[in-house]
Order: structure tokens, then sequence, then C-alpha cells
């Protein structure tokens, strides 16, 4: 049977989505862009269509805090946020990590104050890199949506108990009307299990949640998140391949490729852009140039030995990042990529652009000016990172 | 056997071991506690070990409101939620300090909990700092009585009316050294649905430099002073008061506790104590407890 596509808003398909997948407790906090999706949601609630407690609190900071105490309690839990907001649960987010509690939050990318933005780049989240959460990024709404059910079930399983972002960039994704497939009820019902935690606040059974670990046993908790996160490494792919069986769509698992075995060049990069990357390919192939594409999908956990496999062929890699790590002058995903290749055989040069920040946009152009920029590799001249397409007139 | 079992690690005489047994006599094993940071997590729950008889969790300093709503919200969606009581029991900083914006949320929502404040006047856990619910003129480590100053100079904020202003059914102040008219009011609150209140003066040994075994000494002398007054409200109306019968003056009090004793020493110190004198006489009037 052909599947029914209708065209939507991309925060509804993601609205649509957490809905099937029937969260026990909603709790957000508006904050642009993130809103549509929890004002679809509170719509869901109003309706009678979504069986939850849906939580308006009066802050991201409780908003969190609300989904550790349900999760802790048994719930499926769901939030979304962005930007200030991720960055107010910052303190939070390591806690729901280290009491393994598997809490699933689409962020909707968007630039950090000051200067105040409200547009798309990945800082938010990138920001989020060391607390605990699986971080996976999606290149289209489809995506998007449909990395809702597959992060339940990564973040629930019993080896794993993380909890887990889908990072979906902000307006370019969240408010833009595209051809999508709404998740099936009954589908979702088959590829997510109910959520049935060992570990509980129940009278029946007291345990203690949030203990106080001294220096000789801190450590191990932090050890077992980074084995879980070893686990979810397995998962991640295997989840995507049974979401493919059932849903009958593949976006990758870890990684993706696009023309990516025999190119010389190639392009790293995580996120919307991946679709204008892909055109900038197929430009670039009938010019006769060897380029191919490696999407990120899983930042955490970094998929470092599918990236060197990926790469083996590869003589130079452009990384591209919506992310500054001011003082390094590169962001992270080129950062990462280099450091995942100097112990090992697989050494290509690797040279990072900084550029979408706050909401700047990358057309064809700019990526076809930096994979010019990366065949003087050949000639010897080497770039370490650079800012791209900035305005000589501001900087 | 308590529901806080033996082993913790508090000092002797311990107004926090104290306040949480008796939240756990009044509530039984049908309950779900949040804490925040604080000394009861702290001695309650050297990992792997933990006090606690009844389900409990600490997530973070300033959000145990946002956890126990969460908790609440939970159940409630599950199905869960029957005849369980939800208790976030937390320390005056973080109810009057840092956690204050997420217990307003709390209330605000009318989740059905309680929250109870062990207010011991000062952040005890991390070395007797001054908090929003020191009173005046106690020496703390940041508030410290010197050659120029009598100690803490502002008043304690006056937290159960902020949470009565919030349309709770029911806010009331109990003392640890009043055992049962505190089990009464935690069982009165826990069982009043909505979002209720208690808050507990506790005094600290350690803090508050007095010997540990004087610490319900020291919380009857604070009540006996009309320095604590005991009453109730109910939707933001004071429904009941524990009248004192034979007022004591606030010296007494003061005198009890080292972290008072420089109004005693320094030059000034008797018209300073007038104003602490003047507090009492307040509260004896405004809630009428002669």
């Amino acid at each position: 049977m052909r599947k029914r596509m209708v065209v939507v808003e991309g925060s509804y398909a993601v609205a649509h989505a957490v809905k099937v997948c029937k969260p026990n407790v909603i709790s957000a906090y508006p904050i642009t862009p993130q809103t549509h999706i929890v004002e679809d949601l509170a719509q869901f609630a109003a309706d009678g269509e979504i069986n939850c407690e849906y939580m308006n609190v009066e802050s991201e900071f409780s908003a969190i805090s609300a989904l550790i105490g349900a999760s802790a309690a048994g719930a499926r839990t769901y939030s979304s946020t962005t930007s200030q907001g991720l960055a107010l649960m910052h303190e939070a987010l390591f806690n729901a990590s280290g009491m393994r509690l598997p809490i699933v939050m689409t962020v909707v990318n968007r630039a950090l104050s000051a200067p105040i933005n409200i547009w798309n780049d990945q800082q938010d989240s990138i920001s989020q890199r060391d607390t605990g959460w699986i971080q996976l990024y999606a290149e289209d709404v489809q995506e998007s949506a449909d990395m809702t059910p597959q992060l339940y079930k990564i973040a629930e399983d019993e080896d794993i108990l993380l909890p887990a972002m889908a990072c979906m960039d902000g307006y370019i994704l969240s408010h833009v009307y595209e051809p999508v497939i709404l998740l099936e009820q009954s589908l979702t019902n088959e590829f997510l299990p109910d959520y049935t935690p060992e570990f509980v606040l129940d009278p029946k059974n007291p345990m203690s949640f949030g203990a106080f670990a001294d220096p000789n046993t801190y450590t191990e908790f932090r050890y077992k998140q980074e084995k879980a996160m070893g686990v979810a490494l397995k998962r991640i792919e295997e989840v995507a391949c049974e979401f493919s069986e059932k849903y009958g769509r593949y976006y990758g698992g870890l990684i993706d490729g696009y023309m990516l075995d025999d190119a010389e060049i190639v392009i790293m990069a995580m996120g919307s852009v991946i679709g204008t990357i892909k055109d900038t390919i197929d430009v670039l192939r009938k010019e006769g140039e060897s380029v191919g594409l490696l999407k990120v999908r899983s930042f955490r956990p970094f998929p470092a030995d599918e990236i060197r496999k990926a790469l083996k062929n590869a003589k130079v890699v452009i990384t591209l990042d919506k992310n500054i790590s001011i003082g390094k002058n590169e962001g992270a995903l080129c950062t990462e990529v280099k450091a995942c290749m100097y112990n090992r055989d697989v050494r290509v040069p690797v040279i990072g652009f900084v550029l979408g920040l706050g909401g700047r946009d990358i057309p064809v152009s700019t990526i076809v000016k930096m994979v010019n920029k990366a065949k003087l590799v050949e000639k010897g001249i080497f770039i370490e990172s650079e800012f791209v397409d900035l305005r000589e007139n501001l900087a | 056997m308590s529901l806080l079992k033996p082993g913790h690690r508090g000092c002797a005489g311990c107004c926090d071991a104290l306040a949480a047994k008796f939240v756990l006599d009044a509530l039984g094993e049908d309950c779900i506690v949040v804490s925040p940071t604080g000394c009861l997590e702290v001695f309650t729950t050297p990992y792997p070990e933990s006090a606690w008889g009844v389900p409990w969790i600490h997530s973070l300093f300033e959000n145990a409101a946002a956890v126990a709503s969460g908790v609440e919200a939970a159940l409630k969606a599950m199905g869960k939620m029957n005849n369980t009581k939800i208790i976030a029991i937390g320390g005056d900083g973080a109810t009057m300090d840092i956690g204050l914006q997420a217990i307003s949320g709390a209330f605000e929502r009318g989740h059905d909990f309680t929250y109870i404040c062990v207010d011991n006047e000062a952040y005890m856990n991390t070395g007797i700092q001054r908090s929003s619910g020191t009173p005046m003129y106690a020496s703390t480590t940041t508030s410290p009585a010197g050659k120029v100053s009598f100690g803490n100079p502002l008043n304690k904020k006056n937290m159960p009316a902020i949470i009565a202003a919030h349309g709770s059914p029911y806010v009331a102040t109990a003392s640890v050294a009043y055992a049962p008219d505190m089990i009464r009011k935690v069982k009165k609150a826990a069982q009043i649905k909505g979002p209720t209140y208690v808050h507990v003066h506790a005094p600290c040994c350690t803090g508050w430099k007095f010997e540990g075994s004087k610490t319900i000494e020291v919380g009857r002398l604070a009540v006996e002073t009309a320095l604590w007054p005991l009453y109730e409200m109910e939707k933001s109306e004071v429904t009941g008061v524990r009248k004192i019968k034979n007022r004591k003056p606030v010296e007494e009090y003061l005198k009890a506790q080292g972290r008072f004793k420089h109004l005693f020493t320094m030059e000034g110190g008797a018209k300073e104590i007038k104003k602490i004198q003047a507090t009492a006489d307040w509260n004896v009037k405004h809630f009428g407890l002669e």
C-alpha cells in the first residue's frame, strides 16, 4: 500500500511522532523556535488525542527537573527546548544522565546569546556534548520525526538507560512545510515496546535515587555511563534497521554516506545542511569532481570506528561546523574527527570550516568554495580551520 | 522501627534527622520523598547505603519542588496515585533561596504534594553560611559578627506568607521541639488535596553552637519567646495558633546559642537585642499568641 504523504510543518510532524510514542508526562517551557512543537502537543492534549499529563512549568530548568521526577517514577517522558532553554537545563542534564533516566527531548537548534539571536546554529546542543546524553542530528523533517520512536527505543533499552536528544535545525526544519508521512500509531505500537523500568520510585519496593557518592564510588558511575554509550553505539544502528524494516525509511544509524565510496574530497556535517551538500555534490560530480558526503547522525556516542572506516579512501576531509569553540578556532566536529584519526593508520588531512552561525544561510556556492579550498591541499597549501563567508566590513 | 533507619551520618542532636523521622512517623510507608541537596541528603545516603525506608529521590539543590511535581504527574498519568503521598523535604537555603522559583511554580500549578521546609536558618551543609532564613544578628561564616557588625543585618524572609499568597489550602509552622504538634500538621498537610506547606523550625547544634543534647530545649525557647510562632493557615487565613502561657524574654533564647553571644559582649548589644524583642512582640500581637 502506498503511504499517504501530507504537507505539514516540521514541528507538527515531530509533535505527532511524540504523540504516537505515548509519553505519560510532557513538561515544557516555551522558547522560539521550539514553540510550535509544544503548542501542537498542548492541542493534542486539549483534544484528548494524547493521554498524558501536560505540564506548563515556569522555566526550562523545572521542565527537565519535573521529567527527572516523572521518569524516576516510571513514566515515559518528553520535552523540547532550544538555545537559552537548553543552557538553563545544563546542570539537570548531567543529573538525568547520571541517574540513568531515559528522557527524550527534541532540541530545536538555535544560536546562543550574546548577541541574542533566534536563528539556527548548533552551538546549543554541541555545548551539552559532555552531559551524558545521546545526541542524534536530523537531516530533514521526516528524519526529525522518525528519530523520536527510535530514540525512545534506544534510551529505554535496559542495557543503555541514557537520556537522548533529537537535534533538528531551528526554522530550517522546525518551521518548514514538507511532504512527510506521519508516523502510524499501529506501526509505532509494534516498533516501540511499553516502557517498563526495573528501577522506579514505588512505595511497595523502596529505592533511593541520587545518592551521595564519594571518591571511592563516583568514578564507576561515570564508567558505567560510558559503557552504556558503547552499547548505544551498536543499538543506534540496529534500531535504525528495525525502523527501516517496519516503516521503510532509513537515514543511516550512526553515519550515512552519499557518493562516498570513491570520493577523494569528503564533506562531513550534521543536520539540515546535509541536503544542500548533496545538491552541491550532484553539481560537482557532473563537473567531474570526486566529492562525497559523510553525514554524522550520532554525535554522542561518537562513531569513531565507523568514521575511520568511511574515510579510508579519502584524500582530504572538510568539516562543516555550525558551532565554534572560541579560543580553538574550530567547531566540535572538526576537533573530534581529527582526534579520532590521530592514533590510527587513517590520517586524512582535515580542514575545519565554521559557518552558518546565528542562522546565516549556507548556499551551494559556499560549499563549492570550501571544496575548492580543499583542493589546495594537493598543492601543499593547507588551511587548518577558518570562518566562512565573513562580512569583511563587520569583521 | 522508624522508616528513617539508624546508621545515618547526622550529628548527635541533629534537627534534620529528627524532622525527617517525624515526617515519616506521620506518613508511614505509602509516600515518596524528594530531597534537594543539603545535609539531610548527604548524611542519609552515602552510597551504597541509604537510611530511607521509603522511596526517595535527590536530584539537585534548586529543583526539589519541580521533581516532586513530576513524580506526582507521573503517578497521576499512570493511574498509580492511589493514596501515595508525595513529600519534598528541603532546607532553608533550598527552599527560601535557590529553590524558590521551582516552589512557586509547583504551588501555582496546584500539584497534590506537601513541601516541608526544615529551617535551620543557614547553609549548614557547606559550613554555616547565611541564607534568607537566617534571623537578624545571627553570626554566620558569611555574616560574621565583627568589630563593626552585629552579624546578619537582615530580617528572616517570611516564607509561609509567600506560600500562602499562592493560595495554598494549608500552610503551617511547626518545630522539631514539639513533635506531636509537628506530626499532626504534617499528617494534615499530606491529607489535604493540593500543594500544602509545613515550615519547621529546626535548631542546628553545629551551626547555632549549642550542645547536641539541647536541640529540643533551644527549639522550645524559640516558641516560648514568640520568636517562632506556631500557627496554621487555610487559604491564606490564620486558623489556629499555639498560645504561649508564660512568655520568656528573647534573651533566654539568644543566650542559649553561640551564634548570638556577641550581642551580650559587644557594646550596644543590649540595644540591638531590643530589636529582636520587638520582632517577638510583633509576632504575639499579629498572631494573638497570648
